[in-house]
């Protein structure tokens, strides 16, 4: 077991592109659920229709620039579509609706029915290359030793990080006026700032919104980066990475989602590395009966069992402190 | 071990994980065929007939046959696919020779190839299939699959209704049942009983999966006072451990059971269809009328819904909640498995059956009202023919959605379900 190689690996993916991703994807889901207390488990189909948005745009003849709000535009008004009906209802209507929403979704892209728009289940690709004409970083390699970049994810990753910065940005400007006051107020106690006259279900409407057309660039991000939109990679697995995300980090924390990123995706592939090791590498007897296809399943189901440990035990997070957590109103 | 979903799993996350640019796609893949009618000598092209493909269990497309009785299905790749002719599509007159091989489910494809699959037709020896035939054989399969819904949602409801927790774990309960009965009925080192046999440690040992549940997780997350949004994120992690384990045990590959898989039509009443279907729903209807006198005429039952109304009035009225709880999980768990062992006799046993159900589960539930058992076995119905009616009139692939618009227009019009009572659920 080279554990210098996984270590390394592990490195690159902490702060990698799919860390960017997800911490990204994760603001959007702490707006919603950290700062408001919203269920909201088909983040992914908000990913999906971003990424989708922007390909279908440059595939139909336009820019890629244009692709971008066209994506978010279709996160606001799905978030408009499952909102209306589950807001005012209990915490648990929206969770049902949106998993629900999450995989329909994903089966009609693939359907021979949006193929047209969609390609199916052969997704749409290269559609970005308006993006990478810009890179003005010049060919090579950057970085110390084996840890390094090439220029192409340097450029996507400086793309990634911006996004971040802009969106952490925002969010704090947004927590800190009096629209992310009273939204605090309705995850504390609805009832409280009902009665005070604040309208809860538009503030959570909004938030929902406002969360999904982040999530929905996270989409963009991550299809821009693989060059490719495809259904089968919208699997509702993605919206609990961002659960965990920001649980590590911390919910309802301003900087969470960045620091649960990078633990989350550290931990990820360091798993992962030590995993393949000992059961394809290591002659460990009772490991035996497993081989490196089983992995993958293996790596899911204990990120499972942490997602349960640390809503159980740490549900404000690593480094939160239990009396600001309170997301467990009702 | 090394099966085709467990590497597309893989796949999918190496894509998702790994910065890399795409893999060429190798493209051009094609699934292909002529329908032609073979009545002695007479050729005649066959046009309208629904052809479908799918790899390790899901649907990769489908295709009409044209004028000239030619379909083409593009695919995503080689491997091995299942191609099924949609019998209720074929036109009035027309049947094929041999009744089973309306699915082929071995159908290699390598790379790059254009793969030409055949599917001999004669004349039909049932009068055809009318419009008669095809909304009856659709009702039955709805109810059937109502059945399979019901018999999942009624544990749901009601644990909903006692501990008020939606268990989003509930769907890996049916796969459980589904395959420890596969192991009982037809894994290598097991037993090798008939499944109506396996169905019995099947149903108990997920009902005791159900009670060890409640005892070790839910009940002290309970009494630490754990609100309902974790407990609910706690009960999809446990889903994706239960889930994933699965996937590793059972692996990727969905198989039958060693009986009942394979089993011509019949026609009773006018009705055509398989037997099992009808076998299902009448052993389903049993067990839901056993369930329903168990609610209301024993004291046991009548406990359960006394906590389900109120529980804390339930307590002060001498009822011991916390046993009532432990039954409830005993019993919804137990009812879960059932269901996957049906579901795995009219299907087949797959990782994540019982996720793909989840949702139709919750739209039976919330049509019939979270909370009630009686309202999420009519929910649990009306879903399940609803959706299957549906394929009248859209595309198979889209019959999930009918679940969710159902789901969606139920909370926009009566948010506490058809039998639920009115309060503020806001």
């Amino acid at each position: 077991m080279d554990i210098v190689k996984i270590l390394i690996d592990a490195g690159r993916a902490a702060i990698g592109v799919p860390a960017a991703a997800y911490a990204l994807s994760s603001i959007g889901l702490n707006l919603q659920f950290g700062y408001t207390g919203l269920l909201n488990f088909g983040h992914v189909a908000f990913m999906l229709v971003g990424a989708y948005g922007m390909a279908i745009t440059v595939d139909l003849g336009g820019s890629i620039w244009l692709g971008v709000p066209v994506g978010i535009l279709a996160a606001v008004i799905l978030g408009l579509i499952l909102g209306f009906p589950t807001l005012r209802l209990r915490a648990d209507y929206l969770a049902i609706v949106t998993i629900a929403a999450g995989e329909i979704l994903r089966l009609a892209v693939r359907s021979s029915w949006a193929a047209p728009l969609t390609k199916g289940i052969f997704g749409i690709q290269r559609f970005a290359d308006e993006f990478f004409d810009l890179n003005p970083i010049p060919v090579g390699l950057y970085g110390i030793g084996r840890f390094r970049f090439d220029e192409r994810t340097v450029w996507v990753l400086l793309l990634g990080w911006s996004l971040v910065a802009l969106a952490t940005v925002f969010l704090w400007k947004l927590t800190r006026s009096p629209w992310g006051r009273a939204m605090r107020a309705i995850r504390e106690d609805e009832d409280a700032a009902l009665s005070l006259g604040k309208n809860v279900f538009g503030y959570k409407l909004q938030s929902l919104m406002i969360g999904g057309a982040i999530g929905a660039l996270a989409g963009m991000f991550l299809a821009i980066d693989q060059q490719n939109v495809n259904p089968d990679a919208y699997i509702p697995l993605l919206t609990f990475y961002a659960f965990t995300i920001v649980i590590l980090g911390g919910p309802g924390t301003l900087f969470g989602p960045i620091v649960g990123s990078v633990i989350f995706w550290f931990l990820f592939e360091f798993l992962d590395g030590v995993m393949t090791a000992l059961i394809v590498e290591m002659d460990i007897g009772f490991l035996d009966a497993l081989d490196a296809t089983d992995v993958g399943p293996i790596r899911f189901a204990l990120f499972g069992a942490g997602l349960m440990w640390l809503m159980i035990y740490r549900p404000q997070g690593l480094f939160g402190s239990k009396e600001e957590m309170l997301i467990d109103a009702r | 071990m090394a099966s085709q979903r467990v590497r597309t799993v893989l796949a999918i996350t190496l894509l998702l994980v790994v910065a890399s640019p795409l893999a060429a796609l190798a493209e051009g893949e094609t699934l292909r065929g002529e329908l032609e009618k073979i009545d002695g000598d007479e050729r005649t092209p066959v046009a309208g007939v629904t052809i479908e493909a799918e790899l390790d269990g899901s649907p990769v497309g489908s295709a009409e046959s044209n004028a000239d009785g030619e379909w083409e299905i593009p695919i995503p790749g080689a491997g091995t696919y299942l191609v099924r002719l949609v019998v209720d599509t074929l036109p009035e007159g027309v049947a094929l020779t041999d009744p089973t091989k309306f699915e082929l489910p071995n159908v290699n494809v390598r790379e790059g190839q254009n793969k030409t699959v055949r599917f001999n037709l004669g004349p039909g020896l049932v009068s055809g299939v009318g419009t008669w035939t095809r909304v009856s054989s659709l009702f039955v399969v709805g109810l059937k699959f109502g059945a399979i819904i019901a018999l999942a949602s009624i544990g749901l409801s009601l644990i909903f209704g006692v501990t008020g927790l939606v268990n989003f774990a509930h769907g890996d309960l049916v796969t459980l049942g589904a395959v420890i009965a596969f192991w009982f009925n037809a894994a290598g080192g097991g037993p090798a009983w008939h499944i109506l046999i396996a169905a019995v440690p099947a149903v108990l040992l997920v009902a005791a999966f159900g009670g060890a549940q409640e005892h070790w997780l839910w009940r002290p997350l309970r009494n630490r006072g754990t609100g309902l949004v974790p407990m609910i994120v706690v009960s999809i992690g446990l889903s994706f451990v239960i889930r994933y384990l699965i996937l590793v045990v059972f692996s990727g590959l969905p198989r039958p059971y060693r009986d009942y898989a394979i089993q011509n039509d019949i026609q009773i009443l006018g009705i055509t269809t398989v037997p099992k279907n009808l076998a299902i729903i009448g052993f389903t209807a049993v067990v839901l009328l056993a369930v329903g006198l168990f609610l209301i005429h024993t004291r046991l039952g009548t406990a359960m819904r006394a906590v389900a109304d109120n529980s804390d009035l339930a307590e002060s009225s001498g009822i011991d909640v916390q046993r009532v709880i432990r039954v409830t999980w005993i019993v919804g768990a137990g009812l879960a498995g059932l269901g996957g062992v049906m579901f795995g006799i009219s299907e087949q046993v797959q990782w994540d059956m019982g996720f793909k159900l989840l949702l139709l589960i919750f739209a039976a539930v919330v049509l019939g009202g979270l909370g009630t058992a009686f309202g999420a076995m009519l929910g649990g119905f009306i879903v399940g023919v609803a959706v299957e009616m549906s394929t009248l009139w859209i595309a198979v692939e889209f019959k999930t959605a009918v679940a969710l618009g159902i789901l969606i227009a139920m909370l926009l019009i009566r948010p506490q379900g058809l039998l639920g009572v009115k309060e503020r659920i806001g």
